[in-house]
């Protein structure tokens, strides 16, 4: 928030580090839209062999309305990672709303696997990890319901182990193959309860890992959380979000060593992160390129502004692609320089002017089902789209007030850009607008966002 | 809120100063490449396509298309009784051969296969379908197996093997606003264009082309995003001097394809170096009432590529472009309740070229008796398409794009 930018600068950044834990260690609001029409037609189908229950009519209601809810359920998470104050918490669901990749068109499910996410972000990655597991979302997406003693479906038991805990190359196939014997007869409720079937459960000895018994999800689990390797896993892929794509393996053990005698106690290893001299070094520094909901955050963050028509975020995040809750497979959104091309790197760049209300914009989706989510007929015509928003700029030109102009375009460069290198003040200065002071600052804020340097952080 | 109304009154008055249109050089290339002198350099070696050159053109047909009421077992009891309201009578149908007919919102397609211009490829697909459009349509573009995720696409590997480092990032132009998946390579993207006045007009914004012309060379990530803006800028001119040097004289229909394959034409009749084109239609996810909405895309791109085959052939180029279409699964065998389709796995593509090797029907029907759960089996992989078009059309590594050999077939 704009306010805060001044505290910033007198305050150390192991301070601040300090502020925000203390801030995202309070229990996050739960979210709650599901409407009361998905409620309805929910309640009492007490198994999902009971959907057949439901006329087509119902079905397709069910699945409109569950589109219509996600989007509500996106732009209140987007919202809060805009004005809450937990932003490490923010920040940290966000990185496993990626890990757990999960795409299902339920609202119930989505809905009860954001809150489980949001809840234990800095909490215990083990027990993350068996909650995420045991969710109607991830046991669905990941086709675990089909997986049946007599009728083994891998798929759960193989993306737990690639994507979840230790990565490609650390297990065989026949780890997989015994894993999934082991996760037979996990299943959900349709009100999203997890339920174990045992008349599906495949009750003879498994081997696995190298350790050999009858075992259950619990302990496949268990014994994965075991291997260092898992550890080692998560450890390089947060580094990579939080502090470099080009990962520093001496540093990534220490973390990972750290993290794993911890008991995976993931806030200990963001201290450890962020606690670090090398955190703040140079080359850690304005590399990283902002994810879409990390630069529309980000800007929304600095500009507190209202918009007339939020859906309109929907479609940002479609264009530049990254759609909440709509991950493009169970991999993940692959970040780095796969967020850039052409037209999204043109797009980003003149994000901060459609959003302070200072340019249109022409953008026509194709017609592609269930990406679309819901947004078919948002613009079949090709034509210019105004977004309506109201920046209260006077908190944000409230920070500059004792600044002097000379040294205006310095300071404000400064707290938008993160890259070692500035962008060439005299350009900067000529597009300025010069009638007024706010003039000047606004169009120089607005300026310095549609800048490549702006897309790092 | 009467704080913020007052704000936005003058926040209106900054707008003046911002808008787009105030920064445009109207009408001006030359001044506007003052700005940007070093990357309009890459292209005045005139790396020219020459004429003769082969030019992919890839159709996409978005949300799974009903592969069997396009094209028609039409002697087929088993088709007849899954499909006892959906299924297309044989005197309704537009007969290619005694056993097979094609939709008859379709004649275009009809009268190219008679011609020799149109090949049938038939029970198309891969191993484990997924049934999902999302993943499924991945799997298309990625060319990955369907329990890897990749996140590169055909087209884009492509770019990476054909003009890595090369400057001419034009080699591949989808007709849309968002750049697909397929396009996407590791080191080489391709360029999303609409329209490609409207590209201009974003990227000529004097303030984009002065930071980037004074930007220089600093870390790493800072100059991959530079060296894209700068791409975009001077591939935007170029696309759009392109596009005007032989605005097609062609009539067509006033379509989203129809536009969009007039944009492909007029630069495929310029001396843009462009290589491959990809533009979509849909949506074909007829779970209901699917007679209606089939007919009604089968007519936009019946009459589209008609105009599109018409215009090429006028200006002699019909055999240097090859058009391929697919979607990113068929459909089940039997109807639904619903007067539709549900979502199924092996489809049918077509091959549409003037320089076609190997003509008509290139493959047997799919096998309706051997059914897996009420689904067809495939009995091509994509991937074999796609090698064979890398290597006999597009003159391109197919073994480091697609990560193996996949047999090549004879179309082309």
């Amino acid at each position: 928030m704009p306010q805060n930018v001044n505290e910033l600068s007198v305050i150390s950044s192991k301070q601040l580090y300090h502020y925000l834990e203390k801030r995202s260690s309070r229990k996050p609001d739960e979210f709650n839209v599901a409407t009361n029409l998905f409620n309805g037609l929910v309640k009492g189908i007490e198994d999902v062999g009971m959907m057949q229950k439901l006329t087509q009519d119902q079905k397709k209601m069910l699945r409109k309305q569950s589109v219509d809810d996600l989007k509500n359920l996106n732009l209140l998470w987007l919202d809060s990672m805009i004005n809450s104050e937990d932003q490490l918490r923010e920040k940290m669901s966000l990185f496993w709303h990626g890990h757990f990749a999960c795409r299902v068109i339920n609202i119930y499910f989505q809905q009860q696997l954001i809150n489980t996410i949001r809840q234990n972000a800095l909490g215990n990655f083990g027990e993350l990890l068996r909650d995420v597991s045991k969710s109607p979302s991830m046991l669905s997406f990941l086709n675990n319901q089909q997986n049946k003693k007599q009728h083994p479906n891998e798929n759960f038991a193989r993306e737990v182990m690639e994507l979840f805990t230790m990565g490609r190359g650390n297990y065989t196939e026949d780890d997989v193959k015994e894993g999934a014997r082991a996760f037979t007869g996990w299943g959900f409720s349709l009100h999203g309860e997890f339920v174990n079937r045992p008349f599906a459960h495949d009750d003879g000895n498994k081997t696995f890992l190298g350790k050999t018994g009858n075992f259950d999800g619990d302990d496949i689990i268990s014994i994965l959380l075991e291997q260092e390797q898992t550890a080692k896993f998560i450890t390089q892929k947060i580094y990579k979000f939080f502090v470099n794509d080009t990962i520093d393996s001496e540093k990534i053990n220490w973390l990972a060593k750290r993290f794993y005698e911890s008991n995976y106690d993931i806030q200990k290893l963001m201290s450890d992160i962020f606690l670090s001299d090398w955190f703040y070094d140079e080359k850690n520094i304005g590399i990283h390129i902002k994810s879409p909901i990390e630069l529309i955050a980000g800007i929304r963050r600095f500009l507190p502004m209202e918009l007339d028509k939020p859906e309109v975020q929907l479609l940002f995040q479609h264009v530049l692609g990254q759609v909440l809750f709509y991950p493009p497979n169970v991999a993940g959104w692959p970040g780095g320089k796969n967020w850039i091309d052409s037209s999204a790197l043109m797009f980003r760049l003149g994000i901060p002017q459609i959003l302070a209300n200072a340019d249109n914009f022409v953008i026509r989706p194709k017609d592609d089902d269930d990406t679309m989510m819901g947004m078919e007929g948002v613009d079949k015509m090709e034509r210019p789209r105004q977004v309506n928003s109201v920046v209260d700029w006077d908190s944000v030109l409230k920070v500059f007030d004792s600044e002097e102009k000379e040294n205006l375009l310095e300071k404000i460069s400064s707290i938008v850009l993160q890259t070692k290198d500035k962008i060439d003040s005299a350009v900067i200065d000529k597009y300025a607008g010069k009638q007024t002071r706010e003039m000047y600052i606004q169009t120089m804020i607005v300026e310095l966002m549609s800048t490549p340097e702006y897309q790092l952080c | 809120m009467l704080m913020f109304y007052k704000q936005k009154i003058k926040f209106n008055i900054l707008i003046m100063l911002l808008k787009r249109k105030e920064f445009l050089q109207i009408g001006s290339l030359a001044t506007a490449s003052l700005f940007v002198p070093k990357f309009l350099k890459a292209f005045e070696q005139k790396s020219i396509v020459p004429p003769g050159n082969k030019i992919l053109v890839v159709l996409q047909m978005s949300g799974g298309n009903d592969g069997l009421n396009t094209v028609i077992p039409v002697r087929n009891d088993i088709y007849y009784k899954s499909r006892p309201h959906l299924g297309i009578e044989k005197d309704k149908a537009l007969l290619l051969t005694d056993e097979v007919g094609i939709n008859p919102a379709l004649p275009a397609f009809k009268q190219l296969f008679d011609e020799g211009g149109l090949s049938i490829m038939n029970g198309v697909g891969y191993p484990n379908p997924d049934r999902s459009h999302f993943r499924s349509m991945d799997i298309w573009q990625s060319a990955s197996d369907s329990n890897k995720y990749v996140y590169t696409g055909w087209l884009g590997r492509y770019l990476d093997a054909q003009c890595d480092g090369c400057g001419k990032p034009t080699q591949a132009l989808e007709v849309d606003d968002i750049l697909s998946l397929a396009l996407k390579g590791e080191n080489n993207k391709g360029i999303a264009v609409k329209d490609p006045a409207r590209l201009y007009n974003t990227s000529n914004e004097k303030y984009f082309r002065e930071i980037n012309a004074v930007h220089h060379p600093e870390e790493e990530t800072v100059d991959y995003l530079y060296k894209m803006l700068s791409e975009t800028l001077s591939s935007a001119d170029y696309i759009f001097q392109q596009s005007k040097l032989h605005p097609s004289s062609q009539m067509y229909p006033a379509t989203g394809l129809g536009k969009n394959l007039k944009t492909i034409a007029s630069l495929i009749m310029s001396d843009i170096n462009t290589q491959v084109y990809y533009v979509s239609i849909g949506s074909f996810d007829t779970h209901v009432n699917q007679d209606n909405q089939q007919k009604r895309l089968f007519t936009e791109m019946n009459d589209a590529v008609n105009a599109f085959i018409n215009d090429l052939k006028n200006n002699n180029r019909f055999q240097d472009v090859l058009i391929m279409t697919f979607s990113e699964f068929g459909r089940r065998v039997a109807q639904n309740a619903s007067g539709g389709t549900d979502h199924g796995t092996a489809n049918s593509m077509f091959l549409i070229s003037g320089g076609l090797q190997q003509k008509g029907l290139l493959n047997a029907m799919p096998n309706l008796a051997d059914l897996d759960q009420g689904d067809l089996k495939y009995s091509v992989d994509f991937k074999n398409v796609y090698a064979t078009i890398l290597r006999q059309w597009l003159h391109a590594d197919d073994v480091s794009i697609l990560g193996k050999q996949y047999e090549l077939m004879n179309f082309v």
